[in-house]
C-alpha cells in the first residue's frame, strides 16, 4: 500500500539548513494501522507531509499503491492535529464534510448523503447544520475524521490527531478510530508523540530517532482485540511494550542515526515483540 | 530575500516605464494625449529645480502641515476626553457618526464664503478632514487600555488622573500616532483638492491646473509624480516613527513587520 | 407577565437606550436654532430654514416617488450612478488583482513599489488629467472614483489572500480541490473579512471622490453641482442643506454596507468571539 524508500528532507540550505529526515524506510501493507512515534521535533510531521504530497522531499521516494507520489495522491486523506484550522469556519459541518467529495464526481444530493453517513459514523448527525466553531474541540476533531471517512480514502494519515483535546475525549477518539477502521478497512498511518496511544491503537509502532530522523525500531503490537481502554492498558504485554517504546523514544541521548543501521537486539529478544523480518536490515 | 525583493521591485518599475515608453514611441499610445515616460520623468526632474514649482510645492506642504498640526492639537485632547468619559462619548457619538462621513471637500464652497482669506479656508478644510482619524484612533486607544494595568495602578492607590497619565495615555499613544499617519495622507489629498477647486496664490494643485490650461500634460504628470513622492515620504517617515517609538506596542500586539 | 407586556417592556428598554444615545441630537439642533435666530447671521441659517430650503429643492415631489422632486432625481441619479458604478468597477478590479498578487510572492515583489506609489498619489491630483483625457463627462467621473477607491480594496485583498492559513490550503490540496475550487471555496472566504474592510473604506471614499470630481470637473448636474450652484447664488440654506444630505448619504451607505457585511461574515464574527 505505502512504500517509503530512503526518504530524506532538508529545510533551507547552507549553514542554516535543517536535516529533518535522514533516510526513512517504511512499508505499510493494506489494512494496517501503523503508529509513528518519536521525540518532538524529530520530523514526524515532515514524514507525513511528504507522504501526503504537501512537501516535496529532497531525496528518496514515496509510493502509494506502487505509484510514486507527486502532488497529493487521489486516494488519501489527512486528519490534522489543529482541527480549528483545518476545518473551514465559513462552512457548516455538513458542508465541511461534503466539500472534498467534489473530487469524487458526486452530485449535490449524493454528497449530502455521503456526508450524513460519515457524520453518523462519528455520532454527529445532529450537528450537521452547525458551524465547526460552535462545537467542542473533540467534536470538531470528529468532524475532521468524518470528513476523511466520507472521502473513502484507501490511505488515511493522521497527524497528532488527538494532541489538542482533553484526556477523556482522547480515549473516545482513539476508540472511534479503531471502530471506523474495522468498519471501513482503511490503511492508517497515525503520527503521535504519545507512547501509550501508539501502543494502544497500533498494529505496529514505528519509532523514529531525533532529527535527522531514521527508523529506530519497528515493533509489532500483539495485543488481543477488541481493545479496551482499561483492560488492554492493564495487560502486562501492554505495559511491557509501552516501556520498550518509551526507552527507544527517549532512551539514550547518544542514539544517533548511525547506530540504527540495525534494529537494536533487545527488540528481537523480547517475546512480546516480533520485528517483521522484511524490516530488519542485516 | 531582501535583496531579491528590491531587485524585483526595481524590475517591476523599470518594466512599466519601458512598456509605456515603447507604447508611446511606436505610436500605440498617442503622445499628444499621453506623453512618453521619459518626457514625464525628465519633466519631474526639471520641476525639482523649477523655482515656480518649488514655491507651489512648499505652499501645499505649508497648508498640509499647518492643518495637520491644528487637527492633532484639537483632536487628541478631545479624543482623550471622550475616551475617558464614556457617558459624554455616548452622547456625542451620533453627532460624530453624522459629521464624519461629510466629505470635507463639500465644505469648500461654504467655507470659501465664510472664512477670511484663501489660506484660512484651506487650513480649515484640512483641519476638518484630518481631525476624524486622529479623534477616532485616540478614542479607540483609550478603550484598548489593558484593564490589568489599569487595575494594578488603582490597587496601588493611584487616582483617576494618575491612571490616565501613567497608563492610559502611554498605551494609547501608538494609536494616536497611527491616527496622525492616516490623517496625514487624508490632509494631503484635501489640501491639493482645495487648491484644484479654489486656486489661490500657489500650490501643487494650482500648478497642475495651470499646466492643464496650457495643455502641458507632461508637466501635469510630473507634478503628480511629486505629489505621490511627497505622500510616500510622509507616510514612510510616520511609519518609521511608529516603529521606532513604539516597538513594545508591535511586540505586544504581535504585529508582523 | 403576558406576551404583550414583555414586548412592551422590551420596547420601553429599547426606546430608553435610543434616548440615551440620541438625546444630544435634538439638543444640538435646538441650540443651533435658537442661536442662529438670535445672531441672524447670513452664513449660519437656523436648521428650520435649511430644512425648508431642502424640502423646496429636492423633497417637494409626489409621495409615490418618496417625495423626491424632479430636481432631486436629476441630481441624485447621476451622482449615485457614478458612485456605485465606480465603486463596483474598483471592487472587481481590486479584488481580482489583489488576490492574484496576494497568492504570488513573485508577482507581489514586482508590483509592490508600484502599488505603494500609486496609492500615495492624491487621487484629485489626477482629475485635471482625466478632464483632458476624457473631457468632463461620465468617464472622467468614473476614472476619478475608480482610481481613488481601488487602493483600499487592492491592499486589503492582497493582505487577506496572502495570510490564508496554511492548513486551510493544505487541507484543500489533500482533499483534491482544483485550483479554481481552492480559490472560490477557500481563499476568497478566508480573505473575505479583510476584503470587506477594504470595500467599506472604499465606499466612503467613493462618496468623497464623487463630490470632488463633480466640483473640480464643473459638472452640470449632481449633488456637487448643486453645491456650486447654491454657492454662486449665495443660497446658504441650500448649501448647508446639500452638505447635510451628503452627511446623511455617507451615514446610510456605511450603515447599509455594515448590515450586508454582518450577514455575509456572520461566521467570522461569531467564530472570532468564541476563541
Amino acid at each position: 500500500m505505502l512504500d517509503v524508500v530512503n526518504l530524506t528532507h532538508t529545510y533551507g540550505s547552507g549553514p542554516d539548513a535543517h536535516r529533518a529526515l535522514g533516510g526513512i524506510d517504511l512499508k505499510v501493507s493494506e489494512g494496517e494501522l501503523v503508529c509513528v512515534v518519536g521525540p518532538s521535533g524529530c520530523g514526524k510531521s515532515t514524514l507525513l507531509r511528504s507522504i501526503a504530497g504537501l512537501v516535496r522531499p529532497t531525496g528518496g521516494e514515496v509510493r502509494v499503491k506502487g505509484r510514486p507520489v507527486s502532488g497529493t495522491p487521489d486516494d488519501l486523506a489527512v486528519v490534522f492535529q489543529d482541527y480549528s484550522r483545518s476545518l473551514f469556519p465559513w462552512l457548516s459541518v455538513r458542508d465541511n464534510v461534503a466539500l472534498p467529495l467534489r473530487r469524487r464526481g458526486l452530485d449535490r444530493a449524493a454528497r449530502r448523503a455521503a456526508a450524513a453517513e460519515a457524520l453518523a459514523a462519528v455520532s454527529l448527525e445532529s450537528a450537521a447544520a452547525k458551524y465547526p466553531w460552535q462545537l467542542s474541540g473533540g467534536m470538531q476533531q470528529r468532524v475532521a475524521i468524518a470528513r476523511a471517512l466520507a472521502y473513502r480514502p484507501s490511505l488515511l494519515l493522521m497527524d497528532e490527531p488527538f494532541g489538542s483535546v482533553d484526556a477523556q475525549t482522547r480515549e473516545d477518539l482513539e476508540d472511534l478510530v479503531l471502530a471506523v477502521r474495522g468498519h471501513h478497512r482503511m490503511t492508517i498511518v497515525l503520527i503521535t508523540h504519545d507512547i501509550d496511544e501508539s501502543v494502544y491503537v497500533g498494529d505496529r509502532v514505528v519509532v523514529l530517532t531525533r532529527a535527522p530522523a531514521v527508523v529506530a525500531a519497528d515493533l509489532r503490537v500483539d495485543l488481543p482485540g477488541p481493545r479496551d481502554q482499561i483492560a488492554t492498558r492493564e495487560l502486562p504485554a501492554f505495559v511491557h511494550l509501552r516501556a520498550e517504546v518509551s526507552r527507544l523514544v527517549r532512551g539514550r541521548p547518544e542514539f544517533g542515526p548511525e547506530e540504527f543501521n540495525t534494529v537494536p537486539p533487545h527488540t528481537t529478544t523480547s517475546p512480546l515483540v516480533k520485528t517483521p523480518s522484511h524490516l530488519t536490515k542485516e | 530575500m531582501i535583496v531579491s525583493k528590491v531587485v524585483r521591485g526595481a524590475v517591476g518599475v523599470a518594466v512599466l516605464l519601458v512598456v509605456a515608453e515603447i507604447a508611446g514611441r511606436t505610436g500605440l499610445m498617442d503622445t499628444q494625449i499621453m506623453p512618453l515616460a521619459s518626457t514625464v520623468l525628465a519633466g519631474a526632474a526639471g520641476l525639482a529645480v523649477d523655482s515656480e514649482f518649488l514655491h507651489d510645492a512648499s505652499a501645499t506642504v505649508e497648508v498640509w502641515a499647518e492643518g495637520l498640526l491644528v487637527a492633532t492639537l484639537l483632536a487628541v485632547p478631545a479624543g482623550v476626553l471622550l475616551g475617558s468619559l464614556p457617558k459624554v462619548e455616548i452622547g456625542l457619538r451620533p453627532l460624530i457618526e453624522f459629521l464624519r462621513p461629510i466629505p470635507s471637500i463639500a465644505l469648500i464652497p461654504l467655507v470659501t464664503l465664510i472664512a477670511a482669506g484663501d489660506g484660512a479656508m484651506k487650513v480649515t478644510i484640512v483641519v476638518y478632514a484630518a481631525c476624524w482619524p486622529v479623534l477616532v484612533n485616540t478614542m479607540y486607544g483609550l478603550h484598548d487600555v489593558d484593564p490589568v494595568a489599569r487595575d494594578t495602578m488603582r490597587a496601588f492607590g493611584f487616582g483617576r488622573l494618575a491612571v490616565l497619565l501613567r497608563v492610559a495615555l502611554p498605551s494609547a499613544a501608538p494609536f494616536v500616532l497611527t491616527g496622525v499617519r492616516l490623517a496625514a495622507s487624508v490632509a494631503l489629498v484635501v489640501a491639493i483638492s482645495a487648491e484644484l477647486l479654489s486656486g489661490g496664490a500657489g500650490g501643487i494643485g494650482v500648478y497642475i491646473i495651470k499646466a492643464g490650461s496650457g495643455y502641458r500634460i507632461d508637466l501635469m504628470l510630473a507634478a503628480t509624480v511629486w505629489a505621490g513622492l511627497i505622500g510616500l515620504v510622509v507616510n514612510a517617515l510616520l511609519v518609521r516613527a511608529e516603529r521606532g517609538l513604539f516597538r513594545w506596542h508591535a511586540a505586544r500586539a504581535g504585529v508582523a513587520q | 407577565m403576558t406576551n404583550t407586556a414583555v414586548r412592551g417592556v422590551r420596547w420601553a428598554g429599547r426606546a430608553r437606550g435610543l434616548a440615551v444615545r440620541l438625546w444630544t441630537v435634538p439638543v444640538v439642533v435646538a441650540v443651533w436654532e435658537v442661536a442662529a435666530r438670535a445672531v441672524e447671521s447670513v452664513y449660519f441659517p437656523p436648521p428650520s430654514a435649511i430644512l425648508a430650503r431642502l424640502r423646496e429643492l429636492w423633497f417637494s415631489g409626489p409621495p409615490a416617488r418618496l417625495f423626491l422632486s424632479d430636481a432631486a432625481i436629476a441630481d441624485f441619479v447621476p451622482s449615485l450612478g457614478h458612485l456605485f458604478g465606480g465603486w463596483a468597477l474598483a471592487c472587481l478590479g481590486g479584488i481580482a488583482l489583489g488576490v492574484a498578487i496576494g497568492r504570488s510572492r513573485t508577482l507581489a515583489g514586482y508590483v509592490d513599489p508600484l502599488i505603494e506609489f500609486g496609492r500615495a498619489i492624491p487621487p484629485p491630483t489626477l482629475i485635471p488629467l482625466f478632464i483632458v483625457l476624457f473631457k468632463a463627462d461620465t468617464r472622467m467621473q468614473l476614472a476619478t472614483i475608480v482610481y481613488g477607491v481601488i487602493w483600499p480594496v487592492l491592499v486589503n485583498s492582497v493582505d487577506g489572500a496572502r495570510y490564508v492559513d496554511r492548513l486551510h490550503i493544505e487541507t484543500a490540496r489533500v482533499f483534491g480541490l482544483s485550483r479554481a475550487e481552492r480559490l472560490v471555496m477557500v481563499i476568497l472566504p478566508a480573505a473575505a473579512p479583510k476584503i470587506f474592510a477594504g470595500l467599506r473604506l472604499s465606499l466612503s471614499l467613493a462618496l468623497i471622490l464623487m463630490v470632488v470630481a463633480e466640483l473640480v470637473g464643473s459638472a452640470t448636474s449632481g449633488i456637487g453641482y448643486e453645491l456650486i450652484y447654491t454657492q454662486q447664488n449665495f443660497d446658504l440654506p441650500g448649501m448647508w442643506g446639500t452638505i447635510a444630505v451628503l452627511g446623511v448619504l455617507g451615514f446610510l451607505l456605511n450603515s447599509s454596507f455594515l448590515v450586508v457585511e454582518r450577514r455575509t461574515l456572520s461566521w467570522h464574527r461569531r467564530a472570532g468571539r468564541k476563541g
